[in-house]
């Protein structure tokens, strides 16, 4: 059996081979499933109704599902110009601190509704930006790998939210009322703050949905895209050509930072209306990880982020819901691995091919 | 020293001894190259030894089958007289074969002493645990006797790239090898640097080993050999006596090929300058100034050809005028104006297009399509974009016209350039830069690595540019090729230009003594 570089590679596989990787997963899974004691099909069938169909679950799936697609569109829109940004977990602690300020601010002085939930848009990106152009500048001015930079600012990130819940003298901090001065809480985000839904639909899914396509249509219809695919393929061949390194950098960065803060914006307001319920309730989520995974099974693609995004948290809805003696939350974790490992293994596929079977005889050797 | 070698070699019954090393047709062809023809070399015990040519004249080869990595297609290699068949680098080294490579085989993180004993199968590198004082005052004696100065606990990263060198000396001198190859070990060294290595290898010598030195510089191979084999096109030319030898009969040997292919004359005026260099210095990627002072001027529908050996400039140079390399002092203009340096949009702004020598890594972006590649200077104008938006379908179809316009086989405008075939790049390359309409172009190596026909195809394409008003600047090694183009050649040696003639006062001599650093003859 050999492997051997596929020169080109036909438009089928690109369709056929994750089709495949989800096959096996779901098979390889199932075996998992059986050597645990579960009856493989029934436990499909239990996370399939657990995600979508049982009353309020398809609710609780967007609720897991948003904040992938804006995770997954930022890491997304870095990788696909080589820009490896790990940190759309701060970036969108940072959106949700300077969303819910915002919010908070506005709403609490009367300003209307739609004004409230722009301006908090706005602070999000802007806070998210802000966060990912420090590992941004950077790396444009000081050739700093942005894999670390970006993935220890999560970790200050997380602690600048933790900071301002617990600080007495914080803007973030419910001061008032019974238990305020016992157990520190984010203060309540006024009514005006609150984002609206259609039925189940929250409109952060919709924000992310927007988002994807604009990205999608930046990416591969525009000379930003352009440049940011020639960087991404060869920097030397994009200097030679003109296109100006560092502030394509900068702006990738920004651009990916953005999206992951209106990630933090749609938390706050879209499900928790204050900047985190529990102070480490945000940061056990770990989305802006799950978005990495979520950008690289949608191979980079904005408007299959989307899609995945959607799969993903059902999944993890379903484990959530799940989660009991009978089924161990880690069985849910498993799955999602295992899916991630096979789609992964079957970029493999894509770019190689196995032949079985004798070598061919050389020009030489015969 | 010839006298002092006669007396040595001579045996105890008078009979001359066996040459140390001894290669006799030496054939070695590589897919399309013939690489050497029927070499012959010897080298005697006691002697340093050069070997001259061009690049590409087989230098490389005929030692890298010396050192057993390469085996000969035919021929033999005898070694004091005997036959020796290597069939890897170990059983040379295994007789006293030893090479400084150009690029050092050193591990930076290793001391000196910990680099001089690595893969040393035979002693103290067998053993589990290493003796580090022993080997460290074994390498110090051995620098002391040798004047290789180094300190032998000093890690590699440490040191410069002259004391990286002296490492390689020092392990071939703790392997006790009996037969030392040098590839262009002056390259990496300061002129005084170069000086202690002569010194150096003239005690190895003395000591009654062979020194093997390759090069290309006319000064240093009559510095420092006793005598010279010239090596050209693969095949051994000639062995002289160094001290017979003058830098011209050297250079003559070395370039001195008959000139079948000059072109006829061409009534084309050269017109205003598009590019004039005043005094430029810049920087090479190790920090050091690779152009010094550099000073050319290029006319409208003129060809000028800078001609040199490789390293001493000619990339800098192609690449300060197309604004990939910022120039430290002096000047570059562009159709009269004064253009920023190290800033490509604005070079290509002012009209220069550039075909760098490294195509696959810097020309295109290889796993874009080819229709982005050819896009890759022009998707900011009026044809591949509007505003911000880019025209897609525009840029398809010009795709396709400049394939078919330009002949690109095996090109589809959506497949990935990196599946070009060499020659089939290039022309993905030229096609982008001539259809930018420039004033300026720049041609670095274009023919490197490419097939007669794609090298005719390439030559023509620059004719035409010429033809066009466009003024060229053309870098290549090959004589041939900048004899049959060029209208003007300069020689740059050392990052400056030392000199400067016509296609038609042309004098293959008098280029090849300039490109090896032998003083401009006019000048006496």
């Amino acid at each position: 059996m050999r492997i051997e570089r596929r020169l080109r590679q036909p438009r089928w596989l690109l369709v056929a081979v994750p089709a495949g990787s989800l096959v096996f997963a779901f098979f390889a899974s199932g075996l998992v499933l059986l050597a645990t004691g579960h009856d493989a099909l029934r436990s499909y069938r239990q996370i399939f109704d657990a995600a979508f169909l049982n009353s309020g679950a398809l609710g609780q799936t967007l609720t897991q599902a948003t904040p992938l697609a804006f995770t997954g569109l930022a890491a997304a829109a870095a990788f696909r110009m080589r820009l490896f940004n790990i940190g759309a977990e701060g970036q969108l602690f940072m959106g949700a601190v300077t969303a819910d300020a915002a919010g908070l601010y506005l709403g609490g002085h009367g300003w209307p509704h739609a004004l409230v939930i722009a301006a908090m848009v706005v602070a999000g990106c802007a806070g998210g930006a802000a966060w990912a152009l420090i590992p941004g500048v950077l790396r444009a001015f000081f050739k700093t790998n942005e894999i670390i930079t970006s993935l220890m600012l999560n970790y200050v990130a997380a602690y600048v939210m933790t900071y301002l819940i617990f600080n007495t003298e914080s803007y973030w901090r419910q001061t008032t009322g019974f238990n305020a001065s016992v157990f520190p809480t984010s203060k309540t985000l006024p009514n005006a703050a609150w984002w609206p839904a259609a039925n189940i639909f929250p409109l952060g899914g919709g924000i992310a949905i927007l988002a994807a396509v604009l990205i999608w249509f930046l990416y591969t219809r525009t000379r930003f895209g352009f440049e940011a695919q020639v960087l991404g393929d060869s920097p030397r061949a994009a200097r030679y050509a003109g296109i100006r390194t560092r502030r394509k950098i900068l702006a990738v960065m920004a651009i990916s930072g953005a999206v992951a803060g209106v990630g933090g914006a749609s938390q706050v307001g879209d499900f928790s209306h204050q900047l985190d319920a529990d102070p480490n309730g945000l940061q056990k989520q770990y989305y802006g990880y799950t978005g990495i995974v979520v950008a690289a099974l949608a191979r980079y693609n904005p408007l299959a982020v989307v899609v995945v995004a959607f799969l993903i948290g059902a999944l993890q809805n379903a484990g959530n819901t799940l989660q009991g003696a009978d089924f161990p939350s880690g069985l849910v974790g498993v799955m999602q691995g295992i899916i991630l490992f096979s789609a992964l293994g079957g970029e493999l596929l894509v770019r190689y091919r196995v032949r079985v079977g004798r070598a061919l005889p050389t020009p030489e050797a015969a | 020293m010839a006298a002092r070698t006669e007396t040595d070699r001579r045996g105890a019954d008078g009979a001359p001894p066996p040459p140390a090393v001894e290669m006799r047709g030496i054939v070695k062809h590589f897919p399309g190259v013939l690489a050497n023809d029927h070499v012959d070399f010897e080298a005697a015990v006691g002697e340093v030894h050069a070997l001259l040519g061009e690049n590409g004249a087989g230098k490389s080869t005929l030692s890298n089958i010396l050192t057993g990595l390469y085996r000969p297609d035919s021929g033999e290699i005898l070694l004091d007289g005997e036959h020796v068949q290597f069939s890897s680098p170990r059983d040379a080294l295994d007789v006293g074969i030893f090479m400084v490579h150009q690029h050092f085989r050193l591990v930076e993180t290793f001391t000196v002493a910990e680099n001089v004993v690595l893969g040393d199968h035979r002693g103290e590198g067998r053993t589990f645990r290493l003796r580090t004082r022993a080997i460290e005052r074994r390498v110090a004696e051995l620098s002391k006797r040798f004047g290789l100065a180094v300190d032998p606990r000093a890690p590699v990263w440490h040191l410069s790239l002259g004391e990286q060198q002296r490492v390689e000396i020092l392990k071939a001198l703790y392997r006790e090898a009996r037969i030392l190859i040098l590839d262009e070990p002056t390259a990496v060294l300061t002129p005084q640097e170069a000086e202690v290595l002569f010194t150096t290898l003239r005690e190895m010598a003395a000591d009654g080993r062979t020194v093997i030195f390759i090069s290309h510089k006319l000064h240093e191979v009559k510095a420092v050999a006793d005598r010279v084999t010239v090596l050209r096109g693969g095949r051994s030319i000639a062995t002289v006596d160094a001290a017979d030898a003058t830098l011209r009969s050297l250079a003559a040997l070395m370039v001195g090929r008959e000139i079948e292919s000059r072109r006829a004359a061409r009534d084309r005026v050269a017109g205003e300058p598009v590019l004039e260099l005043a005094n430029v210095w810049a920087d090479g990627d190790r920090g050091d100034a690779a152009i010094r002072g550099a000073s050319l001027i290029v006319r409208r529908g003129e060809i000028v050809a800078v001609a040199g050996v490789a390293g001493n400039g000619q990339r800098e140079l192609a690449e300060a005028v197309a604004g990939m390399r910022p120039a430290t002092r002096g000047t570059i203009r562009i159709a009269g104006k004064t253009v920023r340096g190290g800033d490509p949009r604005s070079a290509i702004a002012a009209g220069v297009a550039y075909v760098p020598e490294d195509r696959l890594g810097t020309g295109v972006a290889p796993s874009l399509s080819i229709a982005s590649n050819l896009a890759l200077k022009g998707y900011r104008d009026r044809h591949a974009s509007h505003g911000p938006l880019l025209r897609l379908r525009r840029m398809r179809e010009r795709a396709a016209e400049l394939i078919a316009h330009y002949r690109i086989a095996g090109a589809a405008p959506s497949s990935a350039a990196r599946l070009l075939s060499g020659g089939n790049l290039q022309k993905v390359v030229l096609a982008r830069e001539f259809s930018g309409k420039p004033r300026v172009l720049v041609a670095a190596s274009p023919t490197r690595g490419l097939d007669v026909g794609a090298i005719e195809t390439v030559h023509a394409y620059l004719r035409e540019a010429a033809a066009d008003g466009v003024g060229v600047l053309l870098i290549s090694e090959d004589l041939d090729e900048i004899l049959m183009l060029a209208d003007r050649i300069v020689v740059m040696y050392e990052g400056a230009i030392a000199g400067e003639t016509t296609r038609d006062d042309a004098d293959v001599e008098e280029i090849g003594l300039l490109m090896a650093g032998g003083r401009d003859p006019r000048a006496d």
